[in-house]
């Protein structure tokens, strides 16, 4: 194992900004008061709460009393799903490409009553509109679509897909969580009902995410307790991380553009390098977000591939790391018809700004060797 | 010395991060960051490593198996999770009624009464006027259809112990499932698993030195206690927690405990002669009421009630000590605190009450400025009281009649 | 805890704070509230031959907004006459102390205070 591994993971999990650590800190020592505290201590945890929420809010094109902040992206798309879905028995419709803590949830409601429906995805990793009015033949309280996919990093039309739910009475609820901070990410202008933002894909701590959500929506908590976040989700405020990822979003205003382009220089120069080595990209056919490869070598198990990479010392993805337990091919790409044997061999690099061209070079030499070895193994069982 | 003020005397609401705790999170929110479920590469794998390193600690501080401890973002997700996770699992062999206590943490409350909105029913039980549960009661409130009762280990308003022994021994005898909330106790008092008859146990750790937004629930392996996950997704903690673990949350727990094991027996004396004291002083004032039992009682917690005194300018008066009052501010109004009127105290006095907790950077100094300035404040707002001016004329308040405002 | 400026002065530095002899045929005691309701206000006013008051006290139990109030009509009263004195308005109490909504009932307790000791020492003299 290298010492220093090249981390090439960055939709995965982000090394925390010391610009942003440096901020949270004083919450991790002399400023400790629990922010429902009516002493002084208490209050400035409160005030500290406050500005990361206008931060959060401005991110998001949201206003400040938008924001619920929770303690991870999955706890938000929890709450959207099961505090949205309604207490009549109709449909809960999710994309076929949807992160497990959407589908899982969406799932379990289903002890409650709730159908569930699938909005198909096509060929190039899309959401469209045909399939979500086909979705919404039936019955439906509660739409979830991705704002950009995790695998692929293909970007949905959610601002589309919201007219269309709006138009048949369902809510809708976009996981933005690896949007944020990638592209502009707006919540006004998305139109949707409720959104999921998480502080660790954006160079925040882990332990804290929130749900940006309509006040007109009449939602159910998920947590029950205390009071916090307007009766909306009840437990003491995780401050350091919260004041963390509102830093985090703070960052963003500045410098997404330049982030965007570090990464998509090198997310197009791995590809045309993957391409001549005979590699297939998915849904690079649609927008993308600028920092993701989702691809595979015919013949070759993207598992192989990782530990391979792994070993000369760079850290990648094969399918989600939520789901890396699992040897089952990625659902995104069995939704999008990818052939399984093709699937099976997929491997996600992520770039992240503070990736350099020296180490896309090093990656390039080294996953060049990588397949022409395996292939050769390949070829040699075969 | 010097006394720095505002004196922090609120370590019941949270605790400030040991330096050590914190010392040993820093390297995971910058070097060794990752997602403990990628399995795929080293950056995964040394968080993985430091989550189950903690999982040890935690386990350890309270005798139970590592394995029985599943990380959630704090004692509210626990409550949450244990309460409707074991209910919603057990209510079609056991039935779906509940029994838990008026004096809970409103995680608890809430999470029975949003049982009740899905079909439940529940015994909120009301404790002896020292805040102890009768058992000859609780045993009276057990029905056929019971499936569980939570009962707090450490109250959080007046620090009372309850009996977990005796009540876990008739919960066991009655198949009835038990959840003790311990966010108040860890550190405190003695936690044997091995021996509690306790089937779910939350815990968090900011309560005890620990970082925010992160806490742990025990789910008993022998004999196997099955709740329901109400948190989906990747499937983490064994499918019963979903959602990416903090790294660094999780470090500063297992260090925080850690350190709670080795240091809490020490530590309890040295809080305990300094509560002792603030006691003593405080009982040189006439007309106080301490609220809840003073033998079984964390040393940690004084709670008292200043007779005669509103209680929202007594938190004016003693802005130098950041302490906690006996009433919520709601929007509106002042809410006596829920515990205090549970216990029989009346609005005005349970109005008049300060739960002062004390801690691990608590020092003598801290208490004796805390004496002098309550000395002070309460004379002078019994100076501005008619009620103190008519109890020292001799007539009873409780005759008087007053004008209907 | 956004407590105006006038109201943590009243608060820190009360005026006023004491007890008449309520027997006294020229003073008025006013108390309003009760302890269950968390304010009772004890308002006494004295009033010299030709009528007007001339000294004011008071004691509160109750909030910093109900103390200040009660304070600060005690400044006002003195050289009011009755009928003067029974003019002053709560909203004057809450503008001048700028209480915020919820403590608007403190200013209306003041307000009482004040009619129940003028009321009452109407009721010593003779008409």
């Amino acid at each position: 194992m290298h010492s220093n591994p090249i981390f090439l993971d960055n939709n995965g999990t982000t090394l925390l900004d010391p610009r942003v650590l440096e901020v949270m800190l004083p919450y991790l020592s002399n400023q400790y008061g629990n922010a429902t505290s009516r002493h002084s201590f208490g209050r400035a945890a409160r005030q500290a709460l406050d500005q990361a929420r206008e931060q959060v809010a401005e991110a998001c094109g949201a206003h400040p009393s938008q924001v619920i902040f929770t303690a991870s992206g999955t706890e938000s798309d929890n709450f959207a799903i099961a505090g949205m879905a309604g207490d009549e028995q109709k449909q809960i419709a999710v994309s076929a490409i949807e992160h497990p803590a959407i589908t899982r949830p969406a799932f379990a409601m289903r002890a409650y009553g709730h159908r569930v429906g699938v909005i198909a995805a096509d060929q190039f990793g899309v959401v469209d509109s045909n399939s979500l009015e086909v979705a919404l033949e039936k019955p439906t309280s509660l739409i979830s679509v991705m704002l950009a996919n995790n695998e692929t990093g293909v970007i949905q039309n959610i601002a589309q897909l919201a007219e269309i739910a709006k138009s048949k009475g369902a809510l809708i609820h976009t996981d933005a969580v690896q949007a944020l901070g990638k592209i502009p990410v707006n919540f006004d202008a998305l139109g949707v009902n409720a959104m999921t933002v998480s502080s660790h894909k954006i160079n925040g701590p882990q332990g804290a995410g929130a749900l940006i959500l309509d006040k007109r929506v009449d939602i159910k908590p998920l947590l029950h307790g205390g009071g916090q976040e307007r009766g909306l989700r009840s437990g003491t405020e995780n401050v350091a991380a919260i004041v963390g990822f509102g830093a985090a979003c703070a960052l963003i205003k500045n410098e997404m553009e330049q982030r965007a382009n570090i990464t998509k220089l090198l997310r197009d120069t791995l590809e045309k390098n993957l391409k001549s080595l005979g590699g297939s990209i998915f849904g690079d056919k649609a927008t993308r977000l600028p920092n993701t490869s989702f691809f595979a070598f015919n013949q070759i198990e993207g598992e192989t591939l990782v530990m391979a990479l792994d070993r000369k010392g760079f850290a990648v993805a094969s399918g989600s790391a939520c789901s890396s337990d699992s040897t089952e091919p990625s659902h995104v790409l069995m939704a999008m018809g990818v052939a399984p044997d093709l699937a099976r061999g997929a491997v996600r690099v992520s770039f992240g700004a503070n990736n350099t061209s020296e180490q896309l070079n090093a990656f390039l030499a080294v996953i060049n060797d990588e397949v022409n070895r395996l292939r050769q193994l390949t070829a040699v069982t075969i | 010395m010097t006394v720095h003020t505002p004196i922090y005397l609120d370590y019941s609401a949270t605790t400030p991060v040991d330096p050590r705790v914190a010392e040993k999170m820093i390297p995971y929110i910058t070097e060794h960051f990752g997602n403990p479920a990628s399995r795929s590469h080293p950056f995964g794998w040394t968080a993985e490593q430091a989550v189950e390193e903690a999982r040890d600690e935690v386990a350890k501080l309270v005798n139970a198996d590592p394995r029985e401890i599943v990380w959630t973002s704090g004692a509210t997700e626990s409550n949450n999770l244990a309460i409707k996770g074991a209910a919603n699992f057990y209510s079609g062999t056991k039935g779906k009624h509940i029994i838990t206590v008026q004096t809970e943490h409103k995680a608890v409350i809430d999470a029975v009464r949003e049982l009740e909105r899905q079909g439940f029913t529940a015994t909120y039980l009301a404790p002896e006027p020292n805040g102890l549960i009768d058992l000859e009661k609780f045993k009276a409130a057990i029905q056929p259809d019971t499936v569980l009762a939570s009962v707090m280990f450490v109250n959080n308003e007046i620090g009372v112990i309850q009996d977990i022994t005796a009540i876990g021994n008739i919960c066991r005898e009655n198949n009835i499932i038990f959840h003790v909330d311990a966010a108040q106790a860890t550190g405190k008092v003695d936690i044997d698993l091995e021996k509690l008859p306790v089937d779910l146990m939350s815990f968090s750790a900011h309560k005890t030195y620990g970082p925010k937004g992160i806490g742990a629930l025990y789910v008993r392996r022998k004999p196997r206690i099955r709740i329901e996950a109400q948190m989906h997704g990747g499937g983490h903690e064994r499918g019963m927690r979903s959602g990416t673990l903090a790294t660094h949350q999780i470090v500063g727990m297992g260090e925080a405990f850690r350190i709670a094991r080795l240091e809490m027996k020490a530590e309890n004396l040295q809080v305990r002669r300094l509560r002792d004291r603030l006691l003593a002083g405080l009982e040189e004032i006439d007309e106080v009421y301490v609220n809840g039992d003073m033998d079984h009682r964390v040393p940690h917690n004084l709670n008292i009630s200043f007779n005669f005194v509103e209680g929202e300018s007594l938190i004016m008066a003693v802005k130098d000590i950041a302490v906690s009052s006996g009433s919520a501010c709601t929007s509106a109004s002042l809410e006596p605190s829920y515990v205090l009127r549970a216990l029989g105290r009346s609005d005005e006095l349970a109005h008049s009450s300060i739960r002062f907790s004390i801690g691990r950077f608590t020092t003598e100094e801290d208490v004796d400025y805390t004496i002098a300035l309550m000395k002070s404040k309460i004379g002078k707002l019994r100076e501005l009281s008619p009620l103190w001016e008519m109890h020292l004329d001799g007539i009873d308040l409780s005759k008087v009649e007053w004008a209907a405002h | 805890m956004a407590y105006s400026d006038k109201v943590l002065d009243h608060y820190e530095n009360p005026r006023n704070v004491g007890t008449l002899d309520k027997n006294d045929p020229q003073v008025g005691t006013g108390m309003v509230g009760a302890p269950a309701c968390g304010d009772v206000m004890k308002l006494q006013i004295k009033v010299n031959e030709s009528g007007i008051i001339e000294d004011a006290k008071f004691k509160t139990y109750g909030c910093g907004s109900a103390i200040a109030s009660s304070s600060l009509v005690t400044e006002w009263l003195k050289g009011k006459t009755l009928d003067q004195a029974a003019e002053i308005k709560n909203s004057a109490i809450a503008e001048e102390l700028a209480l915020p909504p919820v403590k608007i009932h403190c200013s209306v307790l003041a307000e009482d205070a004040i009619k129940a000791a003028v009321a009452d020492l109407k009721s010593k003299q003779p008409a």
